[in-house]
C-alpha cells in the first residue's frame, strides 16, 4: 500500500514539475520575445526538467522493477504501449498544427516552445520506461560483476543530473568524457541478452514485432524533438533553447543506451529464431526425465513406469514407435510396446535374429545404422530406421530399448545419446522394481520364519514328566529363527517313562520340519513299551522316506523304569550321555556305538544300534545335551568341550535340577562371552531322588 | 572356508580338504566328490589331515554317498583325521559306515 501511495505521489510530482517547467520556460521565452523584464532566473527550467526526470525515473522504477508478475513479453508490451501513446499524442499535435496552418499561432514562438516541451516530456517518459524495462531484462541473470556495472551506470547517470542542474560552465572535455563513459558502459551492458533464450517460438515473434515498433517510435520521437529544437533555435538566434536536450548528458546517454539495446535485442531475437526449436526440445527432455524419475519414486506400477519411459523417449527423439524387451536372468521374458503391436515387434526381432545381425547390443552409432539397413529387407514393415540400446543392470545385459521411425536415416547422433540415457534410466527402473520385489519377498520370508519359529517352539513340551524318583529340567535356544533341536518326555505307565533328545542336521525351516516328524514318531512309538534299539530301528525306517539325501537326525532314547531303578537306552549318533554317579562321586560319558537316524537307509540299520542298560541311585544326575553346547566357542576359537561340561556338572551336582541347568547355561555364556551362540543348543537334565 | 585339492596317485583320486566344512562349504565337498565319481575313479582317498572342523552338513555329504558307492563298487577311504574331527565322525557312528585310515599308507592298503 505504501509503495502504491508513493507511486501516485511520484506521478503527481512528475505532472506538477512538468507544468512548472512549462510555466517557467514559457514565461521566460514570452518575456524575452516581448522584451519585457525578466522575472524568473534562466536556470530554473533546467532544474525543473531534472526534477521531472527524477520523479518519472523513480515512478517507473517502483512500477516496473518490483512487479514480479510481468514476463518478458509483458515488459516489452509496456514499453511498446508507452511508445504508442507518446507517438499518438505527438502526431495529433502535428495534425493540430497542420489544421491551424493558416493562422498565426503556429508561427508563434511561445506556442512552438509549448509543443516542444510536450514532446520532450513524452520522449523522456518513453525513454525512462524503456530504460527501466531494459534494466530488468539485463539483470535477469545477474552476476556480481554485472550488478556492480549497472549500479555504476545508474548512479553515474543520476549524478550527471546534478552536474546539469547547477549549470556548471560547460567544460568541453569533461562533457565529452562523461558522455563517452556512459555510451561505453551502455554498450557493454547491452551485451546481456540471456533472457532471449527463454522465449519460446511464439513469444519471439511477438517480441520482434513489439521491438520493431518500439524502435520506430523511438526514432520518430527523437526526430520530432530534433526538428523542434532546430526550429526553436532558428527562431531565437539571440539565445540558446533553454532546455535543449541535445546538451543534456543524461537524456543523450539514455537515448543512446535505449536505442542500442532495442536494436541489439531485435537482432539477437531474429537470429535466435531458427534455433528456438532446439532449445525448446532440450527443455522438453529435461521435463521428460523429471517425469520418469518422479514416476519411479511414486511407486507406480511397473507397467505404467515402462509406458511413461517409452512414451517420453518416443516424443523426445520424434520416433514413431518403441518397445522395451526385458529378459531378467533368462526367465520371465517381457515385452512392452508403444504404438507398435507385439506381433510387429516380434517380427522385427526375429528378422534381426534370423539374419544373425549383431550390433543391437553395441553402443556405437555406426552399428545402429547397420540395423536400419537390415530393416529395409523386412517386407511388410512400415519402419525404416531403428535405434536399439542394451539395458544393463550391474553390468548384466537384461534387455533392449528399441525406437523406430518410418523415415529412413531417421536418427542422428544427438538422438543416439539421448536414447542411451533413456536406456540407462530403464535399467535403473527395472533394477528398482526387482529390489522392491525382493524386499517384499524377504519380508514375506521373515514373516513365514516367525510363524515357523512359533510352531517349532510349540513342538517342545511345556511340561516335563515328574516322578517321585526323578526331576527333569530342560532348556533350548536356537541360533536361527527356527531350530532343529528336540527333546520330549512321555509316560508309558505308572513305572515307565520315556525320554528323547534329538538334533536334526542342518538349520532353519527344513530342520524344523524334520523335528516335527521326529516328534510324531516319538509320540506314536513311545506309547508302548518297546526296547530302545527297536525304537531306533523303527524310527529309522520311518524317517528314510522323509529325510532328503544328506540329512540325518541324531537321537538318544531312554526308558526309565522306576520299579527296577534301571534305565535302558539306545544312542543313535547323538552326543554321549554325561552321567554323575553319587557312589563314584565322579562324572563319565557313556561311550557306546550307534549310527544316526537316516544314515543307513535299509533294514541293516539294526546292526548299527545297540541297547544299553544301567541302574541309577538317588542323587545321580543324567545330563543330555546337543552339540551346540560342547561346540560353543570362546573368543580364542576354543570349544566349550566335554571336559569343561563334565567339570561344571561335577561342581554343581548337589544343587536342585533347575539350578544345575541355570548354572550350566550361565557358565556356557560366561565362557563364550555372549548369549548369542551361533548354533542351536539344548540341554535336558534328570536328577534322581 | 574350505580349500579342496585333487591329485591322482596310483590310480586313486586323492581329495585333500584344507580348512573348515560348514553348511555352505559342504556344497564344494559334494561337487568335488561328484566330479571324481564322474571322472570314473573307483578309488577315492580323502585327505583330512588339514581338516579343522566339519559340521553335520559336511558329514551328510559323506553319508549320502555310502549307498551309491556300495552299488557302483567305488571305494572311499578317509585318512589323517585329527582327534577332534574323528570324534565328530565317531559320535554319529559314521566310523562304522565309512572306512577311515590312520594315514595315507594305511589308507592305500585299505583301498588296494
Amino acid at each position: 500500500m505504501r509503495t502504491k501511495a508513493i507511486t501516485r505521489l511520484l506521478f503527481l510530482v512528475g505532472v506538477i514539475t512538468w507544468l512548472a517547467l512549462v510555466f517557467a520556460e514559457i514565461s521566460i521565452v514570452f518575456s524575452i520575445s516581448s522584451n519585457l523584464k525578466q522575472e524568473l532566473p534562466t536556470w530554473l527550467p533546467g532544474i525543473l526538467l531534472n526534477l521531472y526526470i527524477l520523479s518519472v525515473f523513480y515512478y517507473f522504477k517502483l512500477r516496473i522493477e518490483r512487479d514480479e508478475v510481468l514476463n518478458f513479453v509483458d515488459l516489452l508490451w509496456r514499453v511498446f504501449a508507452t511508445g504508442l501513446v507518446s507517438t499518438v499524442i505527438s502526431l495529433s499535435l502535428r495534425l493540430l498544427e497542420v489544421l491551424m496552418g493558416s493562422t498565426r499561432l503556429p508561427k508563434n514562438l511561445v506556442f512552438n516552445d509549448f509543443i516542444y516541451l510536450i514532446n520532450l516530456g513524452l520522449m523522456i517518459g518513453f525513454l525512462l520506461m524503456a530504460f527501466t524495462v531494459w534494466k530488468r531484462l539485463i539483470l535477469y541473470q545477474k552476476s556480481k560483476w554485472l550488478l556492480r556495472l549497472w549500479t555504476f551506470f545508474e548512479v553515474g547517470l543520476l549524478l550527471s543530473l546534478l552536474y546539469n542542474s547547477f549549470n556548471i560552465p560547460v567544460v568541453e572535455w569533461l562533457y565529452g568524457t562523461m558522455f563517452g563513459i556512459f555510451v561505453l558502459t551502455g554498450l557493454v551492458l547491452s551485451g546481456n541478452m540471456k533472457w532471449v533464450a527463454y522465449l519460446n517460438f511464439r513469444q519471439k515473434w511477438t517480441s520482434l514485432l513489439l521491438l520493431l515498433l518500439t524502435i520506430f517510435y523511438l526514432l520518430y520521437l527523437i526526430y520530432t524533438n530534433r526538428t523542434l529544437v532546430a526550429m526553436l533555435s532558428q527562431a531565437m538566434p539571440s539565445m540558446s533553447v533553454l532546455t535543449d536536450y541535445q546538451e543534456h548528458i543524461f537524456i543523450l546517454s539514455v537515448i543512446v543506451f535505449v536505442t542500442v539495446y532495442s536494436i541489439f535485442s531485435f537482432l539477437v531475437i531474429l537470429f535466435n529464431l531458427p534455433t528456438t526449436s532446439v532449445f525448446e526440445q532440450k527443455l522438453e527432455e529435461v521435463v521428460n526425465f523429471q517425469r520418469i524419475s518422479q514416476s519411479i519414486q511414486t511407486e507406480q506400477s511397473e507397467d505404467s513406469v515402462y509406458n511413461i519411459l517409452l512414451e517420453t523417449s518416443v516424443s523426445t527423439v520424434f520416433a514413431d514407435a518403441a518397445w522395451l524387451e526385458v529378459n531378467l536372468r533368462q526367465q520371465n521374458y517381457r515385452l512392452f510396446t508403444y504404438k507398435i503391436t507385439e506381433k510387429e515387434a516380434h517380427d522385427i526381432i526375429n528378422h534381426l535374429k534370423t539374419h544373425n545381425i549383431k550390433g543391437i547390443l553395441e553402443q556405437s552409432s555406426d552399428k545402429t545404422k547397420n540395423l536400419s539397413r537390415h530393416l529395409s529387407s523386412l517386407k511388410g514393415s512400415r519402419f525404416r530406421s531403428i535405434l536399439a540400446f542394451p539395458i544393463y543392470v550391474k553390468g548384466e545385459n537384461i534387455g533392449t530399448l528399441a525406437l523406430l521411425r518410418e523415415l529412413p536415416e531417421g536418427f542422428n547422433k544427438e538422438m543416439t545419446k539421448i536414447v542411451s540415457t533413456f536406456a540407462n534410466q530403464a535399467g535403473i527402473s527395472i533394477e528398482n522394481f526387482r529390489l522392491m520385489e525382493e524386499a517384499l519377498q524377504n519380508e514375506r520370508y521373515k514373516e513365514e520364519l516367525k510363524i515357523a519359529k512359533t510352531v517349532q517352539k510349540s513342538l517342545l513340551p511345556d511340561v516335563l514328566e515328574k516322578d517321585d524318583d526323578f526331576e527333569i529340567a530342560a532348556f533350548s535356544e536356537s541360533a536361527d529363527e527356527v531350530g532343529g533341536d528336540y527333546y520330549d518326555t512321555l509316560r508309558i505307565n505308572d513305572h515307565l517313562v520315556s525320554l528323547i533328545i534329538a538334533d536334526v542336521s542342518g538349520k532353519g525351516t527344513t530342520a524344523a520340519f524334520h523335528m516335527s516328524q521326529m516328534k510324531g514318531i516319538f509320540h506314536s512309538l513311545a506309547q508302548e513299551d518297546i526296547e530302545p534299539d527297536e525304537f531306533m530301528a523303527r524310527s529309522n525306517q520311518a524317517l528314510v522316506y522323509c529325510l532328503e539325501r544328506g540329512s540325518f537326525i541324531s537321537a538318544t532314547y531312554f526308558l526309565i523304569n522306576t520299579q527296577t531303578k534301571k534305565i535302558r537306552y539306545a544312542r543313535a549318533g547323538h552326543c554321549p550321555v554325561l552321567y554323575y554317579s553319587t557312589s563314584k562321586k565322579s562324572t563319565e560319558y557313556f561311550k557306546d556305538k550307534g549310527v544316526a537316524l537316516g544314515m543307513v537307509r535299509n533294514k541293516s540299520y539294526k546292526k548299527f544300534i545297540q541297547a544299553n542298560e544301567f541302574s541309577y541311585c538317588p542323587g545321580d544326575i543324567m545330563v543330555l545335551y546337543t552339540d551346540g553346547i560342547t561346540e560353543a566357542k570362546d573368543g580364542k576359537n576354543e570349544e566349550f568341550g566335554y571336559d569343561r561340561l563334565a567339570q561344571v556338572v561335577g561342581e554343581v551336582q548337589d544343587l536342585p535340577v533347575r539350578e544345575i541347568q541355570e548354572q550350566l547355561i550361565q557358565r556356557l555364556y560366561e565362557f563364550s562371552g555372549t548369549e548369542n551362540i551361533n548354533d542351536d543348543y539344548t540341554t535336558m537334565i534328570v536328577k534322581f531322588k | 572356508m574350505i580349500h579342496i585339492r585333487r591329485i591322482q596317485e596310483d590310480g586313486a583320486d586323492v581329495i585333500a580338504l584344507i580348512g573348515e566344512i560348514d553348511a555352505s562349504s559342504s556344497i564344494e565337498l559334494d561337487l568335488a566328490i561328484a566330479k571324481s565319481v564322474g571322472e570314473g575313479f573307483k578309488k577315492i582317498l580323502v585327505d583330512c589331515g588339514a581338516l579343522e572342523y566339519i559340521s553335520s552338513a559336511g558329514l551328510g555329504v559323506f553319508m549320502s554317498y555310502i549307498e551309491e558307492f556300495k552299488d557302483r563298487g567305488i571305494r572311499m577311504v578317509l585318512f589323517g583325521m585329527s582327534d577332534k574331527v574323528w570324534n565328530t565322525f565317531s559320535i554319529l557312528g559314521l566310523d562304522e559306515l565309512l572306512q577311515i585310515g590312520k594315514d595315507k599308507v594305511e589308507a592305500k592298503q585299505m583301498i588296494a
